[in-house]
């Protein structure tokens, strides 16, 4: 039995009725780590020894009867989730020997459940980017195509679960970086709404837009893991308390009597041709499973990236401020104090992430706030606004999640504006705070396209039913994924 | 020409609360080993949220309020962003726009009328850590006082003399001590104040360029600091010269103020609201609350205190200026339950002499109780001590804490208020001494005293007051 292309409720059935144990699954997907990843390079961090400690716990408490969904499930964290004790280094040269004294809410919330991590995920230096090429460190691949990125930021979290290197991963989504590289790895990828998961230890990058989401294999998964992960946290005032509903029971009923919008602002130029032809297919294949299908506009779609490359870069700017030299992270080491802010900070961070401070304190400055930070307010206000408005006469909005498939590596790493375009149609989502959900909807040239599911803040019982009704009814059935291991022995 | 200051004060109060302004912390880090007081909220750790301190936001509506303040319903926190060692976020969580309160006053004592102080805002944000440098090469960081909730209190440009500033600056002080929301301490950092500085000609409406005066560590380091800070500039601009507008620190031991920072250099605070962080909502039947349950006020309770226990209104004055020392009058005039005038007298007297020696406030001073100072005004009224003999007693208790009863024992300094033990005395002083009896018997009362004096000379100790009772009865007895 190949373990590692379980599911979370495969191996979660198989767990509880005792035919294999945590230990036997996780070394299954260690395994399958050592093989793959020398060509994915997904992971920055492998647990191999805590994995197996935590599934020898996770197989004790099966053990004593444990019947919870996440027992003994091999799990990837994006490596901006602070795990006590191992590195986390969001990628960047400043905090490549950090290690975290304390670990993520959502971390600890995995480990209660009883899920066991097997590593630290790649990602763009400080989830800054939509190809995971702005790591510090190496670049990671596409499973369905090694020449290709998997997307960023969380561009190691989608390709560990594509490659079967664990069951699921969380990653963080700032304008995209969950969905966007679920879409270009074929997977499905969630955003909850904002103020759904606590961001208590997540290394902050835009810390109104930040959440954190789970990868899976599946909506089911999918669904599985939003359930451990939402919540209200004392340690973070910006989560929300309302209550969190059960997402698995949300997964049942049909579409009847669902309106979905399709905003048209999504099915723009720049989409790559053949990309509107395959998402209005799987719109078409909603309807046919009774959901109402209304063409709607957010008309303010068009200010989005614009809006968020000011609020996005100008938070940045401070949170990456404490990155200084002085208590932990890379220090240049020279005796003078501005001299070693400036040495530290300058060989410590990437270009992408020197770019955007550099972007986000300009967009701050006195004499320029009002015409940058404070218009760019302003206009997250009006697309706010104007998701309210849509929600008011839709349940949830369908549309395409990236306007391309997986690009080649080094394609558009000279060109930032071209990657910025890559977040086109998920970054409102993160500017309004809707939840919004990557299912896998089909192939195009031979890589996979995502259907994006944006669903009112706190609806993520919405997202969740739409994705899942689709991903049933069998209008798309992924093709058998590349032998990784196959193309490792012919290189 | 006449030159007119104008003066307003920034004065930081480090809050009394139990834990740190967003983190679980104890804020009470004095004398606490560097470093101790530290998680990785306060420490700036890389993913880690700030969470408000109820209890800080609290205080700072308290103080609002007491300063006749508003409290907007709709209040946040902002990023002031700078780089130092001292700042782990590499920002300050602070309030920019929307302050938890604004538009106040308090008034002032002057020239026997009240003078009305405006007073901007008092806002709420974070304490930084502290660097010292102990040798050449490097530098130490304590991070212990990052993230102690500090208090903002804005005052308008009203002010118009260091004596002003001074006065208004203890006026605020007293307050914060009333309302328990501030130790005092101005050698500690806890209390501090930065004043901006400007002179114009008298008369003229318009404002000067200004100077901030920072490092002030006293009432009168106040006073002095900004006194030499107004004669500089006038100075200046008597030879025709321009003030340079600028941030000064105060040198002690120099007397005067040094360039600290000029304007050219000033950073850019790129203040915007802290994400981290949602809005403030102030409910107004918590504001109620608050006004409701605020503590009377040193004003107020120096006229109940004059009206009560019969004091001149200088003196209630003088006693309520702290509210320790209120509290210690009210406490010990309960206990002795005679004479409120009494303790006055101590308390003014004494107490503040000593307190003054030693450098203390009252409420640094923690050795003197209700019970002790009563006990010691008892044993004077009972005239088993004599009153000058009190005063020894009183400097012991207060150095020692000692029971006064105890150090009258220990010091031998108990009174011989016994009649049959001074009898033999006062019957041998009688007739040792007939020149002064027979003057007394003619109606010279005072030559009294002369024998009284040779009976105190026999018996060390002796109450004076009985003794003279004695003679006057051993006299008549004679007579008879």
């Amino acid at each position: 039995m190949t373990l590692h292309t379980l599911t979370i409720h495969e191996a979660g059935d198989l767990l509880r009725s005792r035919d294999i144990s945590a230990v036997e699954l996780t070394t299954a997907v260690l395994d399958r780590m050592s093989v793959v990843d020398d060509l994915v390079r997904a992971y920055i961090t492998r647990l191999e020894d805590r994995a197996i400690a935590m599934a020898e716990e996770a197989d004790r408490r099966l053990a004593a009867g444990d019947d919870g969904p996440l027992v003994g499930i091999p799990i990837a964290l994006k490596d901006v989730l602070c795990l006590a004790g191992e590195p986390t280094t969001a990628a960047s040269r400043i905090l490549e020997h950090f290690v975290p004294p304390y670990s993520a809410t959502v971390v600890k919330r995995l480990e209660a459940a009883g899920a066991v991590f097997v590593g630290k995920t790649n990602l763009d230096e400080f989830a800054m980017g939509s190809s995971t090429e702005h790591s510090a460190f190496f670049p990671t691949h596409n499973p369905w195509n090694l020449d290709m990125v998997p997307g960023g930021s969380s561009g190691g979290s989608a390709a560990a679960v594509a490659a079967d290197m664990a069951l699921a991963s969380l990653g963080s989504d700032t304008g995209g970086s969950i969905r966007q590289p679920a879409s270009l790895c074929g997977v499905v990828g969630f955003k909850p709404s904002y103020g759904r998961v606590s961001r208590y230890g997540l290394l902050a990058f835009a810390s109104s837009l930040d959440q954190i989401g789970p990868f899976t294999k599946d909506v089911t998964d999918c669904a599985i893991m939003l359930q451990a992960l939402a919540g209200h946290d004392p340690m973070d005032s910006t989560t929300a308390r309302v209550p969190v509903p059960n997402y698995a029971e949300a997964l049942q009923g049909d579409l009847r009597g669902v309106r979905l919008g399709v905003p048209k602002e999504y099915f723009v130029e720049g989409l790559q041709p053949g990309m509107e032809d395959m998402v209005r297919g799987a719109i078409a294949a909603l309807r046919d499973l009774g959901a109402e299908i209304v063409d709607v506009s957010l008309p303010s779609t068009r200010y989005a990236l614009a809006t968020y490359y000011i609020i996005a870069p100008a938070e940045a700017s401070a949170n990456l401020a404490r990155y200084d030299g002085i208590k932990y992270g890379y220090s240049a080491g020279v005796p003078s104090m501005w001299e070693n802010y400036n040495l530290t900070r300058g060989a410590g961070f990437g270009d992408e992430v020197k770019r955007r401070i550099m972007i986000g304190t300009y967009a701050l400055s006195e004499g320029y706030a009002d015409q940058y930070y404070r218009q760019a307010q302003k206009a997250r206000t009006i697309i706010k606004a104007e998701f309210d408005e849509v929600f008011r006469t839709c349940d949830a909005l369908v549309s395409p999640v990236s306007p391309i498939v997986a690009f080649p590596l080094g394609q558009k790493l000279s060109d930032p504006y071209q990657m910025y375009l890559c977040d086109i149609c998920t970054l409102p989502a993160n500017i309004a705070g809707v939840a919004g959900v990557s299912v896998p909807c089909g192939m195009l040239e031979g890589l996979p396209v995502g259907l994006q599911v944006q669903a009112p803040a706190f609806s993520e019982s919405v997202a969740l039913r739409v994705a899942y009704a689709f991903e049933q009814s069998g209008h798309f059935v992924a093709p058998a994924k590349p032998e990784l291991v196959a193309s490792l022995a012919e290189g | 020409m006449a030159w007119e200051p104008v003066i307003g004060l920034e004065i930081h109060a480090q809050l009394l609360t139990r834990s740190k302004m967003f983190c679980g912390c104890s804020a009470a880090y004095a004398d606490a080993a560097p470093n101790s007081h530290v998680c990785p909220v306060c420490a700036g750790m890389p993913g880690v949220l700030p969470v408000a301190n109820e209890e800080a936001v609290r205080c700072t509506i308290m103080t609002a309020l007491a300063l006749h303040c508003s409290i907007p319903e709709f209040s946040k926190f902002d990023r002031k962003n700078y780089f130092y060692p001292d700042l782990p976020k590499g920002y300050q969580i602070s309030q920019f726009d929307l302050p938890l309160s604004r538009n106040g006053y308090l008034d002032i004592p002057c020239d026997g009328t009240a003078r009305r102080i405006g007073i901007t805002r008092v806002h709420l944000e974070e304490d930084t850590g502290k660097n010292t440098h102990p040798g050449t090469g490097y530098s130490l960081i304590d991070f212990n006082r990052c993230g102690v909730p500090l208090m903002e209190i804005v005052s308008e440009p009203d002010l118009r003399s260091a004596e002003d500033a001074r006065r208004y600056f203890m006026q605020i002080r007293s307050i914060l001590l009333y309302l328990g929301v501030n130790n005092g301490d101005m050698s500690k950092g806890c209390l501090r104040c930065d004043a901006n500085v400007s002179v114009r000609p008298a008369g003229s409406t318009t404002f000067g360029v200004k100077t901030e005066v920072k490092n002030m560590n006293s009432f009168k380091a106040v006073k002095l600091a900004i006194d030499f800070e107004v004669a500089r500039q006038i100075k200046i601009l008597e030879a025709g010269g321009r003030i340079q507008q600028e941030t000064r620190g105060w040198v002690e031991e120099e007397r005067g103020t040094v360039s600290q920072r000029s304007k050219e250099d000033s950073n850019d605070y790129r203040y915007f609201p802290e994400p981290d962080l949602p809005p403030l909502v102030i409910d107004r039947s918590w504001v109620e609350d608050i006004r409701t349950g605020l503590p009377e006020m040193a004003g107020e309770r120096a006229t109940r205190l004059a009206r009560l226990y019969g004091l001149p209104e200088t003196d209630a004055l003088q006693l309520t200026t702290s509210r320790a020392m209120a509290d210690l009058f009210e406490h010990t005039a309960l206990l002795v339950g005679s004479d409120g005038r009494e303790v006055a007298k101590w308390l003014l007297g004494e107490f503040q002499r000593l307190l003054n020696d030693s450098g203390l406030e009252a409420e640094e001073h923690t050795v003197v109780r209700p019970e002790g100072l009563a006990s010691i005004i008892k044993l004077v009224e009972a005239g088993r001590v004599s009153s000058t003999a009190a005063k020894t007693v009183f400097e012991s208790y207060f150095r020692t804490g000692q029971d006064p009863e105890s150090i009258v024992r220990d010091l031998g300094l108990q009174q011989v208020s016994d009649r049959s033990s001074l009898e033999p005395a006062a019957r041998k002083a009688i007739a040792e001494n007939p020149q002064a009896v027979n003057d007394y018997k003619r109606g010279k009362t005072q030559a009294l005293g002369r024998v009284v004096g040779a009976v105190m000379k026999e018996m060390r100790g002796a109450n004076p007051a009985l003794v003279g009772d004695l003679l006057r009865e051993i006299i008549g007895e004679q007579d008879s």
